[in-house]
Order: C-alpha cells, then structure tokens, then sequence
C-alpha cells in the first residue's frame, strides 16, 4: 500500500514540477514555443536523421541566444524531435504527436515518403510545415497550404541531372536503378523525363528497396543491356555499397546519383569504387554562399562533419523564426501568411516560396567525386 | 550466357550468406522449438566487434593477416557470451511458460540488442576495411571475387562440420536427446541447461562469423544490419524445414538463387509487365507454395507434436 502511494506521490511531484518549470518560464515574462522536428533517428538513415536533428537544435539554440521578441515578449524556443524511422506509416503517428504538444510549427519531414503523407495532418491543424529536404514534386502539389520546402524540387534536379547525363557525359544507353520511395521513384521519373527529352535511351529501369545491400542480381540485369551511365535515385547507404558491386561485376559504366547520394557517408563506403561517381545537390555550394563557410566551421566544432541537410534545416527554422517575427506572433494562423511572402537571406539560398510553397528559382548543383572528396563540377538553374 | 551464370553465382554467395545465419536458427528451433527472433541481432553485434577488433589492431600496427583471424576469434568469443547471456537471461526463466512468452521476450532482445548498438557505434555507416582484394576473376564471362568464394566455401565446410558435431560427438548425442524429449534426457544423465546454452554459443559463433563475413562482403557494418537478414534467414529455415541443418543450408542457397534469378528474369519473362521490384514478391510466393504442398519445408520432418 505504501509503496504505490509514494510511486503516485513521486509521479505527482514529476508531473507539478515540468509544469511548474513552463509556468516560471511565463512568470519571468518569458513564452515559450515549440518547435517540431521529425527526421528518421533510427534505422538505415539515421545518421542523415541526426544530422538533420543537429542543424535544427543550432538554430534554435542560436534563435535563444539571440532573445528573439513576440509580441513584446520574450521568446524561448523549444525543440521537440520525432523519430519517423523514414516510414510513411510511422511519419502520421509522430505528426500527430506534435499536433497534441502543440507546436508552433514543424520541420521536417526528412525524407519525402513521410513529409507527403504527414503534411495532411499539419494542413488538418493548420501548422506551417518547412521540409528541408522532401524534394519529390508531389509534396507540394496536395493543395495544402501550411507544406513548404527550402529545396528546389525533383523536376529541377531531375532535370539538371538528365541533362548533364546526355550533354556533358555524353550517356546514349541509360540504366536507371531506383529504391521505390516516393523521393527515389520520383526523383527517377524525372530523371528519365530530361534524358528522353535529351535525345538519349533508356535500356534499363530496375529497381530495390531502401533497406537492401545486395544488388548484385539488379546490377547484373543491367549489365545484361550494356548501358554507358546508371543512374540510382536513391539514398547513400544503398549508394555505397551499390559502387563497389559495380565495380566487381566489372560494369563499366558512369554512376550518378541525386542529393541521396552527395554524403561523405557515400565515399566512405564505396571506399575507391566511389571515384569519379557523380551527384547533385540542390543550391549552391555551401562555400560560396555568405555565411556558409562560417556555418560549417561552427558545426563542425559543434558536432560532426555536416552529412547532408543540416544546413537547410538550420535555413528552414530561420525561414520560420524570421515570418514569426515579421507577423509578430508565433500563432500559426498569423505567420503563416509571413512565411509564404517572405524574402529571407539563408546561407543555402535565398529564401522565397511560390505559390505552392516550393522554393522560387532553386539552383541545382553538380559534384563528382575527386580523390576521395566531393568536389563541385558546375551549377545551373536561376540560381541567386 | 554469361549473365545467367553471373546470377547463378550472386545467387550463391546470397544464398551462402542466408545459409549461415538460417543455421543459427535452426539449431535453436530444433532442440527448443523456439525461434530466436535476436540471432540476426547477434550477426550484427559480431559484426561491429569484428570491426572495432580490426579497425584497433591496424592502428596499433597489426598486420591485416595475423588481424583477421584474430578479430574473427574475439567476435566468435563476444559472440558466444552474448548467446549465452541470451539464454540464460531471455529464454530460460521462460522454459515452461506458453510458447508465446519466449517469442515476445525474443523480439524484446532483439530491439534491446539494436538499440544498445545504436548507443555504442553510433548511428552511422561503419566502412569494413579492405583488407581482401575486390579484384574480380573471370569465370567464363561471368565475375567472382575473392571474399565471395571464401564465403560460399565456409557455408558449406561449417554445415559439414556442424552436421558432424551432431551426429558423431557425444555433445551432438546430447543434442539430439534434448530436442527429442528434454525430461527423458534429464532423466538419461544429459545436463539439458548446459546442452541449451552450448547450443546457444555454437549458433553465436557462427553468428559472428556470418557477421564478419557480410561485412567484408558488402564493406559495411551497421546497428540496423541484422533486421532485415535475420528476416531472411528465417524464411530460408522455414523454407528448408526448420530445425534440419542441411534443409537450412538448402533453403538458403534455395532462397539466394530465387532471388537473383528473379530480380534478373522477371522483367524479360512479363515483357516489361513486372519488374525487379517483384524480386521479394517473388521470393515469397515459393516460400507459400511449398508450405502448402510441405507444411514442415523442404527436408522437414513431420514430427508429431511436441509437448
């Protein structure tokens, strides 16, 4: 009898004190908004998760150091991570979770198989959504107002990367390889689009999961049509892997892939198959953006060597705290309508959104692997 | 031609590697009838051991081919404390509850293994180094490196040898009195715990070879590795007749050449209508048919009830 009445005394006293711990944050005139972030913390992408999580959790932290003002009152922002293990299943539960913890708004999804069903929800709520990374078209075509994206979307990389396929790479017989993921599939689909357009065939389309390691039988099937470039839409760990099986079918093709693949994740686990591999990223090279150099540095010191998105996360958490402060009000419904008519200076691009909340005028730029290191070939698009 | 037998052969090294880990279950499945849902966990901790071993002992200046061997015997080494700690802490408290007890408390393992690992090596991709030459010889037309004919080759030497560990020692007599009635091998003199834990170790061991082997293979190791192999292998056990060593070894080399054979051929064989993408499909569609026409797999026995 004892016992469970003190466990109930204990809980109680837990329960008052995060309570009371919101309620002096109100006392001292400070507010406190939440902000979601859902990224895959577990599973085959998690280290693209965690680093999605880490270039957010910088911006928040920097917004705090900052003492941003709502309102007339100071403003204390707070980080509330979901693990969406990059399944479309799991990414409606944990956007549910965050509608019940009343956030403020959303970052994320990571990936674009869970920001596409999970932006009904957000929409459902009226909670502004920014993925930094969902690039497959469709995010944005389902009539919501709340999704938006600071990345160019797959029609624009999918067509930068046809287009350098056949023009530069002169690729004839093209294979394609795609993982069946609404990013993947997407992405490939477009990819196929811009080469057809090119004037270029396409002899092979094959296809894997984003869980698979072996793609042995696949890559054979494609041996089988003698292409001169395989494509994979796809992520990096299935990339890694992918390169070095290429190279011991002695498949003697070019190998490109879309943003999935530009990680040093990739490099690493082709090892010397990964030479000469070629990728794109939507933007301009970190480098050469104002502020971009000066963002890597402090998180790398903070961190980890960046993987891939942490740097547009940290531009979609700006992108939101600066339309917050332009309605003045972390009400959803007030800077909603400051989000979709902001002009924000990112360090991954200049941020504008159109009317379907895509980014205006997204750059597209192309890398390939040079001893051992990403290394940028040439960007196109409208760029600045 | 030459591309059939290059599937033919990704097939078999696919299948080996299946084969391996199928083993590790159907040895447990065959002296407890439980299925232990963590040993594709256990692939993936020998794995990273393996790897850490290697990776500390090239740094201190090791060579690679005194490291190898060496880091295979740690890993078999952890390997096997982890089988037994398995046992001793998941299953056997559980001997004598409902069926459904053990199986739960497996899949609670193996998510307690995942995470643990998660925390330890971290969340990224751990690159294997390469330590065997991914030069490929030419057999024919078709391509076969030197890690894939090791592998192919030690899935069939450790079922020989595990055959004849159960078939002419004394521990693999035990063995099989303890899967044919535990209390009647009691009763006979055998130490039934210590036969379950042996067994435990020895599918551990092979565990962490299987682990060091697909790393090699494939160049990686990572906490989610073992998830979607152990699947795998699971179904190449049934497929064979689970607790039967060879119907396991066949299921797995069974498994493999499906596979490959039907990621390769699908699409020429609809015209186009059905792609790679049904290679899993596939896969399974066999593993139904011959459940339905041989319930107990391949080389399965139909044993009359257990209690």
């Amino acid at each position: 009898m004892r016992l469970p009445t003190l466990f109930c005394l204990t809980a109680l006293t837990l329960v008052a004190c995060g309570k009371s711990a919101n309620d002096q944050v109100a006392a001292t005139g400070e507010m406190v908004v939440r902000i979601g972030a859902v990224a895959p913390l577990t599973g085959p992408q998690a280290h693209l998760g965690k680093d999605n999580e880490n270039g957010t959790r910088m911006a928040i932290d920097d917004a705090n150091a900052k003492g941003i003002m709502l309102g007339g009152r100071r403003v204390h922002f707070e980080l509330i991570s979901e693990d969406d293990q990059a399944d479309p299943k799991t990414a409606t539960i944990v956007a549910q979770k965050l509608m019940d913890n009343k956030v403020a708004g959303v970052i994320g999804h990571l990936n674009s198989g869970t920001s596409i069903p999970a932006a009904k929800i957000y929409s459902d709520n009226g909670i502004p959504q920014i993925s930094p990374s969902a690039t497959a078209v469709s995010y944005t075509q389902q009539g919501f107002k709340t999704a938006f994206r600071v990345m160019a979307n797959d029609a624009q990389q999918g067509r930068a990367l046809g287009e350098y396929a056949v023009k530069n790479l002169q690729g004839m017989k093209i294979a394609i390889i795609d993982d069946r993921t609404a990013y993947g599939q997407g992405l490939a689909d477009e990819f196929v689009k811009a080469v057809r357009a090119a004037g270029a065939e396409i002899v092979a389309h094959e296809y894997t999961s984003d869980r698979s390691v072996d793609f042995t039988a696949v890559l054979t099937a494609v041996k089988g049509k003698q292409p001169d470039l395989l494509f994979y839409g796809g992520m990096d760990a299935q990339a890694g892997p992918m390169a070095r099986q290429i190279k011991s079918l002695a498949l003697n093709v070019k190998f490109m892939m879309g943003d999935g693949g530009y990680t040093p994740e990739f490099i690493k686990l082709a090892g010397e198959a990964a030479e000469g591999a070629y990728a794109s990223l939507p933007g301009v090279p970190l480098d050469k953006m104002p502020g971009g150099q000066a963002f890597s540095d402090r998180f790398v010191a903070k961190y980890q060597p960046i993987q891939l998105y942490a740097p547009y996360c940290y531009d979609a958490v700006n992108v939101m705290i600066a339309a917050m402060q332009k309605a003045d009000s972390a009400e959803p419904a007030k800077y909603m309508t400051a989000l979709a008519g902001i002009s924000h200076p990112g360090i991954t691009a200049n941020i504008q959104f159109d009317a379907k909340g895509d980014l205006k005028g997204g750059a597209v730029t192309l890398y390939q692997v040079h001893q051992g290191k990403w290394q940028a070939l040439e960007t196109v698009g409208a760029g600045q | 031609m030459e591309i059939f037998l290059q599937q033919i052969i990704n097939g078999l090294v696919q299948g080996s590697v299946y084969a391996l880990v199928a083993l590790g279950y159907t040895m447990v499945y065959g002296i407890l009838g439980l299925i232990n849902f963590a040993h594709g966990e256990v692939v993936m901790v020998g794995a990273m051991l393996a790897l850490s071993a290697l990776t500390a002992m090239i740094g201190w200046g090791v060579s690679p081919l005194l490291a190898l061997p060496l880091s295979l015997l740690l890993a078999m080494a952890g390997c096997m404390l982890l089988g037994y700690s398995i046992e001793r802490i998941a299953y056997r408290p559980l001997r004598h509850a409902p069926r459904l007890a053990p199986l739960i408390t497996a899949i609670g393992v193996s998510i307690v293994l995942q995470n643990l690992a998660m925390m330890i090596w971290g969340r990224e991709y751990h690159a294997f180094p390469q330590l065997i030459a991914n030069q490929p010889h030419h057999i024919a037309g078709a391509m076969i490196n030197d890690i894939q004919i090791i592998i192919i080759i030690m899935a069939l030497v450790i079922m020989l040898a595990l055959m004849a560990i159960v078939h002419r020692t004394r521990l693999g007599r035990a063995m099989r009195a303890v899967a044919e009635n535990q209390h009647a091998a009691q009763l006979m003199g055998v130490d039934v715990n210590r036969v379950i834990s042996v067994t435990f170790m020895l599918g551990s061991a092979l565990a962490a070879i299987a682990g060091l082997m697909i790393s090699a293979n494939y160049g990686l190791a990572h906490y989610y590795m073992g998830f979607l192999l152990g699947l795998k292998a699971f179904t190449a056990a049934v497929l064979g007749g689970i607790g039967n060593l060879r119907g396991a070894m066949l299921g797995g080399v069974l498994l493999g050449l499906i596979e490959s054979l039907g990621a390769g051929y699908i699409g020429d064989l609809t015209g186009g209508f059905m792609g790679s993408q049904y290679q899993d499909v596939f896969a399974f569609f066999v593993l139904i048919a011959v459940l339905v026409f041989r319930p107990s797999g391949l080389l399965g026995e139909r044993l009359a009830e257990r209690a």
